[in-house]
């Protein structure tokens, strides 16, 4: 039931990222005769302090969000489904390592360091400025940098008892060589969890995609996203207090969208 | 390792990892005097980064950075003109202000919430829906509807500042509802473990009220694993303090790292960075050793 509520959410928002070209170029064409217009037939959700349509930017905006959390949580699982079954299959000092790091990681505050790292000049490292494609691709990475050490842990923890079990014993025994033997049979048993931790992923990169873009550290405007609608709102919030509700009531059920989903998926057998 | 030579050795990586990434950061402070000053010269930019160490490689500036640190020189702030430790000292007292009252309401109502989950099976429901929204909730949109709600439409409560202890109000409530949820959950989780202990059975046998057997045996049993979680979730705390600063324009350690690195204030900024990340460990370590004082097992 809730996996199913969950998975609506997400086939809702992901609709409307795929809608969003057919509404037109009203979301980014500024009206400024016409700024925060009450909501009314031609304008469902009003207007912003530019005078965009605020429900075409929102459609826009589910692109980027999905955009951005679906490819930082598929890096974070790549990565991590990596660090985990090297640190559980090799143990020693490669595992101390990869663990430490991870402790690390866990034990820092991740928005400051995300704030710092997003404000580096993209071109030094020699990635293009600017644009909303390789924005989206910036901070996923940056995402990802953080994201892998939960997806780490928990693989790293199912592969340890995977490795013990005797099929994977017998299949040593057998001769099956080692890249084999991660491959096809510790794999595939931790498909479970890894599966939960991706949705859970996907879910934490949007808010903390979100909570950049409104610190305006995240995707620059005009791009539209659901974190740089409320900072443009958050400012206006003595003139026009409603434009700041839409974008988090989107932002609020992408997320519930994820929990519901992981939490259906560590439910099923 | 112990924790104390590892968290030092952690700050000192840190401060290794900040320093090269500020530098890859635009403009370095002469850009920012060319533009601010037109009549500057190449000659004189060339004669300023001379004399300021601007010309050195960034690992020689690192260590001489690091070297007047480890002497008490913690330099000026570009941005505010001011001794760097005179800023830090007042934004991190308040920043801790903010945490402290945050930590103590997320995990007084958590628990409530999470005990009455455990107790009452018919709230239960109630309760998980309130955590998964306070989960899912980001929390400056929080910031945002409860300053048109309390500070637009009904005027209550100041929108920002720290000039009364009602402006603490939204800041609090705003960071402390996310932070809720989690104690709701583990401690719903904690309590109906401990309340199904062959203990309890045998306090309940011996004729103890429900009231009692819940506040004095089971509680403080479920009360150690939550402080785990309060170690874990100090970096989620402060992460969270800081947009919540930003929002609330509380002059705190996450408001003053946020200006100083759009402010390009290399030398605040990365102080500052590593002020709230040592705090930040400190924290997880304080929670460890709380619950090993408490739990003798763990000893």
């Amino acid at each position: 039931m809730k996996f199913r509520i969950g998975l609506t959410l997400l086939a809702l928002i992901a609709a409307a990222g795929l809608a969003a070209p057919w509404l037109g170029s009203e979301a980014f064409e500024p009206d400024l005769f016409n700024r925060y217009a009450a909501p009314s037939a031609a304008h469902w959700l009003g207007t912003d302090d530019l005078g965009r349509d605020v429900l075409a930017r929102l459609f826009f905006g589910a692109r980027v969000s999905l955009a951005v959390g679906l490819g930082a949580a598929m890096l974070a699982m790549v990565v991590g489904t990596a660090a985990g079954l090297l640190a559980a299959w090799s143990g020693g000092l490669a595992d101390a390592s990869v663990m430490r790091l991870a402790d690390a990681l866990l034990a820092l505050p991740a928005l400051p360091l995300l704030v710092v790292l997003s404000a580096i000049d993209p071109g030094v490292v020699g990635l293009p400025r600017g644009e909303a494609g390789a924005d989206i691709i910036r901070i996923a990475t940056i995402l990802a940098l953080f994201g892998w050490v939960g997806v780490a842990r928990l693989v790293r923890a199912g592969a340890l008892s995977v490795l013990a079990m005797d099929y994977v014993r017998s299949a040593r025994a057998l001769g099956v060589s080692e890249s084999r033997l991660l491959w096809r049979h510790v794999l595939p048993a931790l498909v479970p969890p890894v599966a939960v931790a991706t949705a859970l992923a996907v879910g934490g990169a949007i808010l903390a995609e979100s909570a950049l873009s409104f610190l305006g550290l995240g995707i620059a405007p005009p791009a539209a996203s659901w974190g740089n609608m409320l900072a443009g709102a958050q400012e206006a919030v003595f003139q026009a207090p409603l434009v700041a509700l839409w974008p988090g009531l989107a932002i609020l059920l992408a997320v519930l969208g994820c929990s519901l989903v992981a939490d259906g998926l560590s439910r099923r057998p | 390792m112990s924790r104390a030579a590892q968290i030092a050795l952690t700050t000192a990586a840190l401060s290794f990892i900040f320093y090269m990434l500020l530098g890859l950061m635009p403009g370095d402070p002469i850009d920012l005097a060319i533009m601010a000053d037109p009549r500057l010269t190449a000659e004189d930019a060339a004669r300023l980064r001379t004399l300021h160490g601007l010309d050195q490689p960034l690992l020689t500036r690192y260590l001489a950075w690091a070297g007047a640190v480890l002497r008490g020189e913690f330099g000026f702030s570009r941005l505010f003109a001011r001794p760097v430790a005179a800023l830090l000292w007042p934004a991190l007292l308040s920043t801790l202000a903010l945490l402290g009252w945050a930590i103590l309401i997320a995990a007084g109502l958590g628990v409530a919430l999470g005990v009455l989950a455990a107790l009452r099976p018919r709230a239960a429901p109630a309760v998980q829906g309130v955590a998964l929204l306070a989960q899912a909730m980001p929390g400056f949109w929080l910031g945002i509807m409860l300053i048109v709600v309390f500070a637009v439409w009904l005027g209550w409560l100041p929108a920002g500042g720290a000039e009364s202890w009602g402006a603490l109000i939204l800041p609090v409530a705003t960071l402390a509802f996310g932070q809720m949820a989690a104690y709701a959950r583990h401690a719903a989780a904690a309590m109906e473990a401990a309340l199904r202990e062959p203990w309890v059975r045998s306090a309940r046998a011996r004729g103890a009220s429900e009231g009692r057997v819940a506040w004095h045996h089971a509680l403080p049993n479920a009360a150690v694993p939550l402080l785990t979680l309060l170690g874990l979730d100090a970096g989620a705390l402060v992460s969270g303090a800081v947009i919540t600063e930003t929002l609330f324009a509380r002059p705190g350690m996450g408001k003053l790292i946020f200006d100083a690195i759009m402010g390009n204030d290399y030398n605040l900024a990365l102080l500052a960075l590593l002020v709230i990340a040592l705090v930040t460990m400190l924290g997880g370590w304080g929670a460890d050793l709380a619950q090993r004082a408490l739990d003798p097992r763990l000893r």
